[in-house]
This record gives structure tokens, C-alpha cells and sequence, in this order.
């Protein structure tokens, strides 16, 4: 994956589902639908304002609360490149990264950084931010190549050889995957 | 510098030396589908464009959330379930038999350093053998059938190390309740417990079984044991060298160490509705219920109804109560129906269902309504999950319920 800068957008910690996408809009059958209530809670004016590209720098916890997969999924569709923090819940981790949004962590990057800033982030080595280098581990491979894909299933069909061609013609897009009515079933089930 | 226990058991998966935070891509051992999920595991699988699975021995479906169905629309699971099974020539597959996280490990599944995945949360439960399990989602669970991989991150460790003899009252499911309690119910998250002392070398497979089970409620990613002469008993197995050296290095690396002594625990309930609000017993004594559920993956095998049948033996459950009983699996009800156990509760007045979910998912067999109070042995108390958000839960051990559905108020078993 190459180097990219953004734009910060920074956030606290525990920053839970219901935060990233509130219980009331799950109802909605598109991510689409959904995207203007993101993070509306907390940062009503968020959505509105972020750019494709931009980066979220958070605190701990982030994502913790329920397993809805929309919550990884409108961020994605938000256009926000990756989010940086401190850590992430369980399984916020796993959805984020099977709905091809890049999650990176690191302990002090959400400490010095000011919202609105420009940071550099090399995948795999560091980020730049203010003259200064902030560690950050490294990815596997086929990681990578899940987030690239743009999420678990896509991956899947491109390793059964399907789906090349639209690969080709989407790259570089930054729409989302639409929400599928499963993940707000599943939500919904007690198991 | 020294291992974990999943420091070695994905080390070995891996090839090569781990630490927290390495990200691994490993191959399951097995995975475990349940019937509950197969729909949504099936379409998945079919967009993703796989012809055929990976290894249809590895794959183990279980009907237990929707058996025996309790709405009409539960068989269409069935039949999808069904047309995977004859597609793709699975043959671990278990329609009526228990609870999927019991029939792992009893019906021979898994065994000690196996790499497990399944699509409930409650997966950790078989490391009480030593294996490391785990709860994922439906769409990694399609990609595992066809690629037979998945990542995991590989967690750091809180050991547990509980010395001495547990008071006479105190069952493994009070350890457990303590330890979630204190850690609440995030604080073990993205990590690993790892149980040791000689408390846990002297348990019965039977109790590490809930123990392991009930981790996920602190955050867990997996809970596990080292596998002993008793392990191998109960998995039918020898041992190997890797096996027996799943015990955690003197010199590991640990993110916490929490000591107990055996003989400070006290009979303990989840109070409502938060698993992490662990209180003594004794603080509700008095309390009216109006239910006692005995059963569930946690609290279902046969020491659990043998413990129950021994306090309720020679007693009747106070009239207003209902007693409901759930074996974990067919095996543990034809053991309790042979060796007089289930005549003993039978007797007290208790109903013996099928093995399954039912009424610890709150699907079927004994829900409740809003003012009820009803003391359980499984494992979550949350919001609704036995029938409305207004009914009250109480999280205990076997024993405690069993004494409770005696009086038909809360009640401390007697010590002795």
C-alpha cells in the first residue's frame, strides 16, 4: 500500500457503535442512507464535512459496543482513508478490516496531533506528523489485500477469479459496499 | 524468552516465534456453524463465488438455537442447512443431539492445540481443553469453507492462578463470576486468561467447561487451560509432547497476574442485568423468584445436575415455581436418566426439556414476562434475553439454584 496524507478529524475515547452509527438508523437498507447520521451523537456536524481522505486519530476503545457491520462500513463509505488510535475493540477490528476500512494503532499520535492537521501515514512503518515519527506495526500481506479489494467478500470473488474487470474500472473509487440486510438481522438476533 | 499457552499453540500454526499484536494467518483445525447462522453463512459463501469447501471434515454443523423449532419460520434454516450438507458431503453434523459448544468437545471435535472457529460468541468454551477457539462472523466464517485460513491477531495474557480447596458451597461457575467481576466485563478484551494452581489442576473437566465458556462475558478473546491426564481422558486421547506443554513458561510475558486463595470464594449471582455485577448470594437472600433455569452450554453437564439432584433430592420445589432442566447434550441426559439423577429432579417437581439454546437464548421452553424474576445457570444475564426487557435475571451456579428453587427465594446453598 502506498503513502498517503490527510486531514485529521480527532475523536476521544471508547467511541462505541451506537456512536459511529446510532441503533435508530440501522433500519435504513443503505449505507448510503445512513452516512449523514454518522457519528451524530457525538459530532453532528462531522458527516457533513468530511472529505474523501480524511483521517479519524482517536483514543482507546475504539468501536467497542456491538458487532453491527455498519459501523465500519459507513465510515468506509464516509470516505475517511483509515483511522488511527490507540486501540480498537475486538470486533470492531476484524469488521473493519473484512469491510476494507485500514485500521492503525498508535499510543501517542491521538495525544500531540490537532484536528485539522495533515498527517503522513507510510502503511506498515510510521506515520509523519509535525516533524515527528510515530511508530506503527505492521501488516500482513493478505491484510493488505483484503482492504485493497475493498472487503472480505470482494477479496474472495477476486480470488475465484471473478469480478476482475469491475476491479479495474472501480479503482480509485470511494464509494462503500451497500449494507447488507444480514448484518442488521444478525445485529438483531440473540444468540 | 518464554510462551504463553496461544503464544505456542499459534506459534506452531504460524512456523515461526509470535508475539502480542502479530497479526497470523492460521488454519482452522475445525469450525463449528450453527444452525441459527447457516442462512446467512450460506449466501455469503455462494457471493463470494466458492464452487466447493476446503475440507468437508473439518466442518461441523450443529442444530441447537432452533431445535425443536418454536416459530415456523425456524425449519427454512433447516432446509438451507440441509442442501449445504448434501452439496458439499459434510458429515460432522449433529441435528438433534445438544448444544454445539458441549458436542466440540464431547462428540471429539476438538482436542488440546487445536486452532477452532464458530459463528457464536460463547466459542471460547473449548479451551477448556487447551484448544484455541474463538467467536467470528458469519462473512469470515464463509471465507474460512472456502479458504480454510483466517487472520488472528495474537493476544497478549492475564493468568489466573487460584491455589487451595474451594468451600463446599462454591462451584467453578462462582470462580468465574468473581473473576468477571472483577475484571468487568471489557477488561479482558482483545486478550487471552490463561487458568493456573492447583485449584484448577484438582477441577473436573466438567468445570473448566464453564469457566471457559463464561470468559467471553469478561471480553476474552479465548480462555484455556493446560490439558492434563484428565483432559485426555475426556478427549480420548494420548497426549503428544506439544499437548502436555501447553502450560504457560515460567518466564512468559503476562499483562496481569490476578492470585485468589480457593477458600475466600463464596457463592456468588450475576445480579440485573450486567454480567460484571457480581454479588455474594447472601445480599439477595430472601428475594422471591418466580423460575429456576438449570442447563445451558455453561451449567448443563451431568456434575451440574448431579450437584443440583443431591441438595433438591428428597424436597419439592416450592409450588409457584418452575423448575426447567436442560441437559447440555443427548449423552449428558441418557448419563443423568441412568445413573437416577434426572428421577431425583423429575421427583422434585423439576421439567426436563430436550438438550438445546431454547430458553437460555430466550427462544422457546420456559420464557418469561415483564415482573419475573428467575435464577439461571447459564451465562448472560442482558436485557430481554429470557423473554422481556422487564425480567429480572439472577446469574448462579447449580447449586445455588437448586436451593433456591427449594425455598422459591434466593438462598445460599448450605456449606457441607
Amino acid at each position: 500500500m502506498e503513502q498517503f496524507s490527510g486531514k485529521v478529524w480527532l475523536l476521544g475515547n471508547d467511541i462505541d457503535t451506537d456512536i459511529i452509527m446510532p441503533t435508530e438508523y440501522l433500519v435504513f437498507q443503505t449505507i448510503d442512507e445512513m452516512k449523514p447520521y454518522a457519528f451524530s451523537p457525538l459530532r453532528p456536524e462531522l458527516a457533513g464535512k468530511v472529505s474523501p481522505g480524511d483521517i479519524i486519530v482517536a483514543g482507546s476503545n475504539f468501536g467497542c459496543g456491538s458487532s453491527r457491520e455498519q459501523a465500519p462500513e459507513v465510515v468506509k463509505a464516509l470516505g475517511i482513508k483509515c483511522v488511527i488510535a490507540k486501540s480498537f475493540a475486538r470486533i470492531f477490528f476484524r469488521n473493519a478490516i473484512n469491510n476494507g476500512l485500514l485500521l492503525i494503532e498508535n499510543e501517542t499520535l491521538a495525544d500531540d496531533v490537532r484536528e485539522g492537521d495533515q498527517i503522513t501515514v507510510i502503511p506498515g512503518q510510521k506515520v509523519l506528523y509535525n516533524g515527528k515519527e510515530y511508530p506503527i506495526a505492521d501488516l500482513p500481506d493478505n491484510l493488505l489485500e483484503i482492504i485493497d479489494a475493498g472487503g472480505l467478500v470482494k477479496a474472495m470473488r477476486r480470488l475465484n477469479g471473478l469480478d476482475l474487470d469491475k476491479d479495474q474500472e472501480q479503482a480509485g473509487e470511494q464509494a462503500g459496499a451497500p449494507a447488507g440486510e444480514q448484518n442488521q438481522e444478525s445485529e438483531n438476533g440473540k444468540h | 524468552m518464554g510462551k504463553t499457552i496461544i503464544e505456542k499453540i499459534l506459534g506452531r500454526k504460524a512456523g515461526r516465534d509470535v508475539k502480542p499484536g502479530d497479526i497470523v494467518t492460521v488454519n482452522a483445525d475445525r469450525v463449528m456453524l450453527d444452525d441459527i447462522m447457516m442462512p446467512f453463512i450460506v449466501s455469503k459463501f455462494n457471493e463470494m463465488g466458492f464452487p466447493k469447501v476446503w475440507d468437508p471434515d473439518r466442518i461441523v454443523i450443529i442444530f441447537d438455537h432452533l431445535v425443536p423449532a418454536s416459530q415456523v419460520d425456524d425449519t427454512r434454516a433447516y432446509r438451507i442447512s440441509e442442501e449445504f450438507i448434501a452439496k458439499h458431503g459434510i458429515r460432522r453434523v449433529h441435528r438433534s443431539d445438544g448444544i454445539c459448544h458441549q458436542l466440540m468437545t464431547e462428540a471429539g471435535h476438538v482436542i488440546p492445540g487445536d486452532v477452532v472457529f464458530g459463528t457464536d460468541s460463547h466459542t471460547t468454551t473449548y479451551g477448556s481443553v487447551g484448544a484455541f477457539s474463538t467467536g467470528i462472523g458469519y462473512t469470515e466464517m464463509a471465507s474460512i469453507l472456502g479458504t480454510g485460513r483466517l487472520w488472528v491477531r495474537v493476544p497478549s495474557t492475564i493468568k489466573i492462578r487460584v491455589n487451595g480447596k474451594l468451600p463446599g458451597n462454591v462451584m467453578s461457575k462462582d470462580v468465574i463470576l468473581r473473576i468477571i467481576g472483577d475484571l468487568t466485563a471489557a477488561g479482558a478484551t482483545y486478550k487471552a486468561l490463561e487458568f493456573t494452581g492447583d485449584t484448577f489442576d484438582n477441577m473436573s473437566q466438567s468445570s473448566r467447561t464453564t469457566m471457559a465458556n463464561m470468559a467471553i462475558e469478561a471480553g476474552a478473546k479465548c480462555a484455556l487451560f493446560s490439558p492434563d491426564e484428565k483432559t485426555a481422558e475426556y478427549c480420548g486421547i494420548t497426549l503428544d509432547d506439544f499437548q502436555k506443554n501447553l502450560r504457560g513458561d515460567e518466564d512468559a510475558i503476562y499483562d496481569q497476574v490476578m492470585e485468589y486463595r480457593a477458600e475466600d470464594f463464596v457463592p456468588v449471582m450475576a445480579f440485573p442485568s450486567q454480567v460484571d455485577k457480581i454479588r455474594p448470594v447472601t445480599q439477595a437472600a430472601g428475594t422471591p423468584i418466580d423460575q429456576v433455569f438449570l442447563g445451558s452450554c455453561t451449567n448443563g453437564r451431568l456434575e451440574d445436575l448431579q450437584a443440583a439432584a443431591k441438595i433438591l433430592k428428597g424436597h419439592t420445589v416450592a409450588p409457584f415455581v418452575k423448575l426447567i432442566v436442560t441437559p447440555a447434550s443427548r449423552k449428558v441426559y441418557r448419563e443423568a436418566l441412568a445413573d437416577g439423577t434426572l428421577e431425583i429432579l423429575q421427583a422434585a417437581g423439576a421439567m426436563i426439556t430436550h438438550p438445546g439454546c431454547g430458553l437460555c437464548c430466550g427462544r422457546a421452553g420456559g420464557i418469561l414476562t415483564d415482573g419475573e424474576r428467575v435464577v439461571a445457570t447459564n451465562n448472560r444475564n442482558f436485557l430481554g434475553r429470557m423473554g422481556t426487557s422487564k425480567v429480572e435475571i439472577y446469574l448462579a451456579s447449580p447449586m445455588t439454584a437448586a436451593a433456591c428453587a427449594i425455598t422459591g427465594v434466593i438462598t445460599e446453598p448450605a456449606n457441607d
